[in-house]
């Protein structure tokens, strides 16, 4: 199947806040340097979002993942989840035509959707609701034949059944996921015949289907304020404990370290606490971090019309200049006077985490700033290292 | 029968809490801190010793698979990844254990880490497996609440780290390297072997495969003993399985099982028996999409395990995905959907399989009409066999079998059909 770029393309693309946040959290998952291993989840969380993968999606997360938009590009196209073109604003329906559910009837439901949306898949229907298409083995087969609409499961469906549930989705109406013939989950549907202890007390929905009707966001794009964000990985000192073990393997000390490498990492630990997602319970997690920024002092332009060659930091080069130039900072000194906060502010806006206190710009800044020169600065300079 | 104080997966079905509580209500996360002190070489014996083989489909022993793990860290930290991305075809037994049973996979997790040296985990879930993921993800976040994920899990002195990963929709990714690559952060494209996984995986460190359903069964196997679990199932085929049953069975269901059942147990049991009675039964797969199809009459008296069903009925048990095809079924277009299923799977690096698959899914589009000439046939099964070990993975062989499976099994319905379309009259087997 041909994937490519859709032809007309949106202006642009953000995250809302809370998927932002959202996805800063998932970056933390992988070990430093590997954030490119969240371009899958990422990708998908636009797709939540707007519905498809856009160009400018592409690029907005590639830079946020510091990947080459091509790479990006081709996990898009490579993984058939990702929509690349847009889809019914209400919906996209998949049919599994894989044999499980193609001997079942899938054939059947696929006609309901050529009746009922699109003679052809990945095409609108005439009200811009639906898209459907077939897609391969959806994971479900005893509960055959089965759809995924939106997020969620509908299983053991009947062309008739399947049929007014596409009338209650385009009408607004709730509809419940799960088997829609009375059965529970995918156990036998003529009476349990192990594990019966239990059933007598058995909940409403299995889990799937309670989830669904617990967070309604079955056919929704989502904003990410759904559902708290959790990290609990995460340790309160603000270290991801299996990764530190790793660093630090609990037989290994028979050496003291050094106190100026256990200073640097306390140091380092602490930026881990502030800059991170702090595990939180409430809804409003986004503003939690947020309140932890101090926006520092900027300038509309240079005092005097003339800026210091921010490029003399060292982990600073033209782009990043070009950036922090945009927020407001022109001058050394203004780069000296950011305390923890204020790092943080800036750190969240250029979206390379941790940049700032790896590469210490502030006591950089501060030498500079006295009018001394660093050895990078010095270096820079003889080299000609930012010259054309 | 299995009895139900002998079934591992004790909420299959989710009647019970889903909950941490439910779960050590259950006699789950009993006593983990003890089976880790028992140290790594224990649990590593015991697994070997129980007979364990890998529930994903190739049914390699668990144990000796955790035992090419590095015994000390070269400095590289180690990873125990679970293959969580249930793709094949019929099969859908782990989407159970992580909505309904999370716990007996996190739990899992952590001991099967410990044994290999890892101080992390990610799982690979597929990405269809929405509701999935939050429920798994739910009991994580519980698990860490309770201070049995993270620093000093659950009170063993072992920090451990489990993060739940998701791919968007390749059936490749189930295969490990893939798997790895994609978990990377990349096209899902097998790697090279060797170097194995165990040598050089993710992000180049020792890493483990492993299924959810091997993990899973881990802590009871543990907690139960070696002896307990080898009880079950003829010698080589230790154990209990969850089995898959779908298609034309009265009650399709998922159920937990001792290996080397018999299938006609299996059907009359818990599925309420073939649609239409045992005579209308026509052909069974009886281990997911990637094994070849058997006669319906063969498969009455057949044992289902590893063994028996390679060794006397040249398929496989896969990951015991049954699904059964009774006569009102044209098997010839249900193994042209497999077929299907592999082009569009197929990932495109290995020129035999990306051209294979797509070729072997014509001519059996042309089977399926019956337009074809008769020595189209044996080309056929000339192609499946040169895409069959011509690839970097076991996919080109997958996307073979079916068809092999086919050939040799209803060969006369292939030949049938296409005559009737040369003479337009109906053949002998359709007229019936």
């Amino acid at each position: 199947m041909l994937r490519r770029l859709h032809s007309e393309q949106p202006e642009s693309f953000a995250f809302t806040p809370a998927n932002q946040a959202w996805a800063e959290a998932q970056m933390t998952k992988y070990p430093e340097g590997r954030q490119a291993s969240a371009v899958i989840p990422l990708l998908w969380r636009a797709q939540e979002q707007e519905g498809w993968v856009s160009k400018p999606a592409i690029e907005y997360i590639a830079n946020m993942l510091d990947m080459a938009y091509m790479r990006v590009l081709e996990v898009t196209s490579f993984y058939f989840m990702f929509q690349m073109q847009p889809t019914g604003s209400v919906a996209h329906v998949q049919i599994c035509g894989t044999t499980s559910c193609m001997i079942c009837g899938a054939e059947d439901l696929v006609a309901v959707c050529q009746d009922k949306i699109a003679k052809k898949p990945f095409t609108l229907s005439e009200d811009g609701k639906f898209t459907w298409e077939e897609v391969e083995c959806l994971g479900s087969c005893t509960n055959a034949p089965m759809a995924q609409i939106g997020k969620d499961y509908f299983e053991d469906l009947t062309a008739k059944g399947f049929s007014q549930m596409l009338d209650d989705l385009a009408a607004g109406k709730p509809v419940v996921p799960g088997p829609q013939n009375g059965r529970f989950a995918a156990e036998p549907k003529g009476g349990l015949t192990s594990l019966t202890a239990y059933e007598a007390d058995k909940p409403q929905y299995n889990a799937s289907a309670e989830l669904a009707t617990a967070i309604g966001d079955s056919v929704k794009r989502i904003q990410g304020d759904e559902v708290p964000l959790l990290t609990p990985w995460i340790g309160k000192d603000g270290v991801v404990a299996g990764r530190a073990a790793v660093n630090a393997p609990p037989k290994a000390p028979d050496a003291p370290k050094p106190a100026a490498k256990q200073a640097a990492e306390a140091s380092k630990a602490e930026v881990k606490s502030s800059e991170k997602p702090k595990k939180s319970k409430s809804k409003d997690t986004p503003s939690i971090e947020a309140s932890a920024e101090v926006e520092p002092e900027t300038l509309s332009k240079p005092r005097g019309g003339v800026a210091d060659d921010l490029k003399l930091l060292k982990g600073v080069g033209p782009k990043l200049e070009q950036k922090l130039n945009e927020l407001g900072f022109y001058h050394f000194d203004q780069v000296a006077n950011w305390g923890d906060a204020e790092v943080a502010w800036v750190d969240s806006r250029l979206k390379f985490k941790g940049r700032i206190l790896r590469d210490g710009w502030v006591e950089q800044a501060k030498t500079l700033a006295a009018g001394e020169e660093t050895e990078f600065a010095k270096r820079a300079k003889k080299d000609g290292l930012y010259e054309d | 029968m299995l009895k139900d104080q002998d079934r591992i997966f004790t909420n299959l079905y989710g009647m019970h809490e889903r909950t941490l509580a439910g779960a050590k209500q259950r006699g789950h996360w009993d006593g983990t801190a003890g089976l880790i002190e028992k140290g790594r070489d224990w649990v590593i014996q015991t697994m070997k010793d129980s007979g364990l083989r890998g529930r994903g489909g190739a049914g390699f022993p668990t144990g000796l698979k955790w035992s090419f793990m590095p015994k000390e860290s070269d400095g590289r930290p180690a990873y125990l990844v679970i293959n969580a991305d249930e793709s094949e075809p019929g099969t859908c037994k782990d989407r159970e254990i992580m909505r309904h049973d999370p716990h007996t996979l996190i739990e899992g997790a952590l001991i099967a880490s410990f044994a290999m040296n890892a101080h992390t985990c990610y799982i690979y879930l597929r990405g269809e497996y929405i509701r999935e993921r939050e429920a798994l993800q739910t009991a994580i976040d519980e698990a860490y609440d309770q201070g049995l994920l993270g620093k000093n899990a659950a009170g063993s002195g072992w920090d451990f780290d489990v993060f739940l990963h998701h791919g968007a929709g390749a059936y490749i990714c189930g295969e490990e390297t893939a798997l790895i690559e994609s978990l990377e952060g990349k096209k899902g494209m097998p790697r090279m072997k060797p170097p194995f996984p165990a040598g050089a995986g993710l992000y180049g460190c020792p890493t483990t495969v492993n299924n959810v359903e091997s993990i899973a069964v881990v802590p009871t196997i543990l907690r139960r003993g070696a002896e307990w679990f080898a009880g079950f199932g003829r010698p080589n085929n230790a154990g209990t399985k969850l089995f898959a049953i779908s298609g034309h069975v009265q009650n399709p269901c998922v159920v937990e099982e001792a290996m080397s059942i018999s299938f006609e147990e299996l059907i009359e049991k818990h599925c309420g028996g073939i649609r239409g009675g045992w005579d209308n039964l026509l052909a069974v797969i009886p281990g997911g999409s990637s094994v070849p199809c058997v006669r319906g009459e063969k498969m009455r008296d057949a044992v289902m395990d590893f063994d028996y069903l390679r060794g006397e009925l040249g398929s496989g048990l896969g990951t015991a995905a049954v699904i059964v095809m009774d006569k009102q079924t044209d098997i010839i277009k249900a193994i042209w959907r497999l077929s299907k299923f592999y082009k569009h799977e197929s990932c495109g690096q290995c020129t035999p399989c990306r051209e294979g698959t797509g070729w072997m899914m014509r001519v059996m589009d042309r089977l399926v009409k019956g337009e074809a000439e008769l020595e189209e046939i044996d080309m056929l099964w000339d192609v499946t066999k040169q895409v069959e070990g011509h690839t970097i993975c076991a996919l080109g062989d997958a996307a073979a079998w079916p068809i092999q499976g086919l050939i040799r099994n209803f060969r006369e319905e292939i030949e049938d059909r296409i005559k009737a379309q040369k003479t337009g009259r109906l053949g002998a087997m359709a007229a019936e």
